[in-house]
């Protein structure tokens, strides 16, 4: 046996597909549509919601036996704040533009409804490991659906990715814009990333029957 | 043989095969089903799906062939090759087959494109599917063709096309099902996706964008330009036509939708062939004039003074708001819509009243989106079912009182 077990393996495996949290579950829908508009801010967000998820299941499933069930929200919300902070203050330090650019977002990480989820339903009943790697899973999940968002909107919206002009450049009429190709505005509005994390429902869907409800 | 045999052999060729629908939809459409019922009794009505779609394009016909004449006047006149034809309907200026065929080349290919995509993907769905192809896109794809600018490139009308059929239409379920108007889903994308190609002073008239390209890379000419009425009022501008001139549609803007006068005509048509609704048209027409002598009120009250940017739209007579920018068309062709339009009578006032005084409402406040009219259709069409919803649970309670009344 390697250092994952099978069940383990499944731990991470799963939501990145069939029980993905955006997709599957619907939720942490409001970051995703709210930051994706870059691909650089997209994985940014996705690792500082790997981080604190992955940490936050590990305190939280440490500390499980001696939370009394009536307080538990409020000592679950402490954790978070508290990881959200130090995630916030090192973007602070090592990058502050983009901290800028994620603004209030980072701390909204909080009301990620993904993380509390969790926390309810995953760390407070298993061990540190397995909670650990069910943070990591599903974070990866959620980061999946952002990156792949954000890779579309930065595209086809401003015709770069992560700040390259990959579609040559729109001032200078290069590459594809010489030809009259133009930047699709609608892809930056917020409104777009919906319909873009619709469509990713859809062919998720589409492809794999088990996941249709009625 | 005939296409019509041949049509009926390649059909039984491949009934049950994976490219039925295809083969059926082009039997539909040339031609009467052949298929006949084998038991009960049927009633048989001549007004199917077909028949109605038709009936709305021949009714939009009109204003396809003014819109060419009108993409060629334009274009001439901004050129200085004619003369203004100030109102006179049947000017000799205006109905030149060198105005026409100007329009006419700008412009079939915009029809082209927007059936080809959109009935290209009614096809692909319909195979994927497994079901029959509707005709719900036939009256869409004239729609498309005259709510945008004559010099709207041909890619984003198809990327728009595309994204208008599938997420508006298809991902509910098709014909029949959709929340929001599809011709109206369409022109929103291409606003709010490209908005230097849908709003302006250079994409109302052909070649003014070329023009202006020209001109920045050194050739020696005079830039032209065509701004929309509601354009130039957002800005505190007087407009440059009399009301006369908006009535006729001698005006720049979208391909179809400059002529009040035959869009009325192609109204009355729908009206009098049953398929429009006239409670729709005339509380649209209502809740704008409502809206339009509010601001006139406010205006003459002084509260609004020439300084504020408002000034220009909120000033404008009640009854201009009526003529200009696309009211009447979306008024008449789109608001109408049997699918997202209220389905009760009562429903049908209420919607359509709500339509005009909203779409006055934007044009006032929101110089951004010079035209309200494509804004508040869409948003109308998502209440539509709760007004609906309100209108029949308030007839069942109004029912339930006379039952009690007369039990007790």
């Amino acid at each position: 046996m390697g250092l994952l077990s099978k069940k383990d393996t499944k731990l991470i495996t799963d939501p990145l597909a069939d029980n993905n949290p955006i997709t599957i579950q619907v939720l942490g829908i409001c970051s995703a549509l709210a930051i994706t508009a870059q691909l650089k801010a997209s994985i940014v967000m996705a690792v500082s919601v790997m981080a604190v998820l992955g940490i936050g299941n590990v305190v939280i499933s440490l500390m499980r036996n001696i939370i009394p069930s009536k307080i538990r929200i409020i000592v679950q919300l402490v954790v978070v704040a508290a990881l959200v902070i130090i995630v916030d203050q090192v973007l602070k330090a090592y990058s502050y533009e983009l901290s800028k650019t994620l603004s209030v977002f980072v701390g909204l990480i909080i009301t990620n409804c993904i993380i509390m989820g969790r926390f309810e339903a995953f760390a407070l009943a298993n061990g540190p490991w397995r909670s650990f790697l069910d943070g990591i899973g599903n974070a990866a999940g959620y980061g999946l659906i952002l990156i792949i968002v954000g890779f579309f909107r930065e595209l086809l919206g401003s015709g770069t990715l992560l700040g390259f002009k990959v579609l040559g450049d729109p001032i200078e009429k290069t590459g594809l814009y010489a030809i009259g190709y133009e930047n699709n505005g609608f892809m930056l509005l917020s409104p777009m990333a919906l319909i873009v994390v619709g469509i990713i429902i859809w062919v998720q869907r589409s492809r794999n029957s088990a996941l249709i409800e009625d | 043989m005939n296409l019509k045999t041949r049509l009926h052999i390649l059909k039984r060729k491949y009934r049950g095969s994976k490219m039925a629908p295809a083969f059926n939809a082009l039997h539909t459409f040339l031609y009467l089903p052949d298929e006949i019922t084998h038991n009960g009794t049927h009633i048989k009505a001549a007004d199917d799906l077909k028949r109605t779609m038709n009936t709305v394009i021949m009714a939009m016909v009109p204003c396809l062939i003014f819109g060419m004449f009108n993409a060629g006047y334009q274009h001439n006149l901004a050129v200085g090759e004619i003369q203004s034809v100030a109102g006179s309907f049947f000017s000799s200026e205006f109905w030149t087959l060198d105005n026409f065929f100007i329009g006419f080349w700008k412009i079939i290919p915009l029809v082209l494109i927007s059936y080809g995509v959109g009935l290209g993907i009614e096809f692909l769905f319909a195979i994927i599917k497994k079901h029959e192809v509707e005709e719900g896109y036939l009256v869409t794809g004239m729609l498309v063709p005259l709510i945008v600018p004559v010099d709207i490139p041909l890619w984003m009308l198809a990327v728009a096309v595309a994204f208008g059929v599938v997420i508006g239409k298809e991902v509910f379920g098709g014909t029949g099902m959709n929340i929001l108007n599809p011709a109206l889903t369409i022109r929103a994308f291409l606003f709010f996706a490209y908005p230097t190609w849908m709003s302006g002073d250079k994409v109302w008239v052909e070649g003014a964008v070329e023009r202006t390209n020209e001109i920045a890379a050194g050739a020696n000419l005079d830039a032209i330009s065509g701004e929309t009425i509601l354009g130039s009022l957002a800005q505190g501008k007087e407009a440059a036509f009399s009301a006369w001139d908006m009535f006729m549609g001698f005006i720049p803007g979208s391909v179809g939708e400059t002529s009040t006068l035959l869009i009325i005509l192609g109204g009355l048509f729908l009206v009098f062939a049953k398929i429009g609704s006239w409670r729709i048209m005339l509380s649209s027409a209502l809740g704008a004039v409502v809206m339009g002598l509010i601001f006139n009120q406010i205006v003459d009250a002084g509260v609004i003074t020439e300084s504020s940017k408002f000034f220009g739209l909120m000033s404008t007579p009640f009854w201009e708001h009526l003529l200009i920018g696309g009211f009447a068309f979306g008024t008449v062709f789109m608001a109408t819509d049997p699918v997202t339009a209220s389905q009760t009578n009562k429903g049908k006032w209420i919607y359509g009243f709500l339509i005009g005084f909203i779409s006055i409402l934007i044009r006032v406040f929101n110089p951004a989106y010079p035209e309200g009219v494509m804004l508040a259709i869409l948003l109308m069409n998502v209440f539509a079912p709760t007004i609906d919803h309100y209108v029949v649970q308030g007839n069942v309670k109004k029912r339930m009182k006379r039952l009690k009344v007369k039990t007790a």
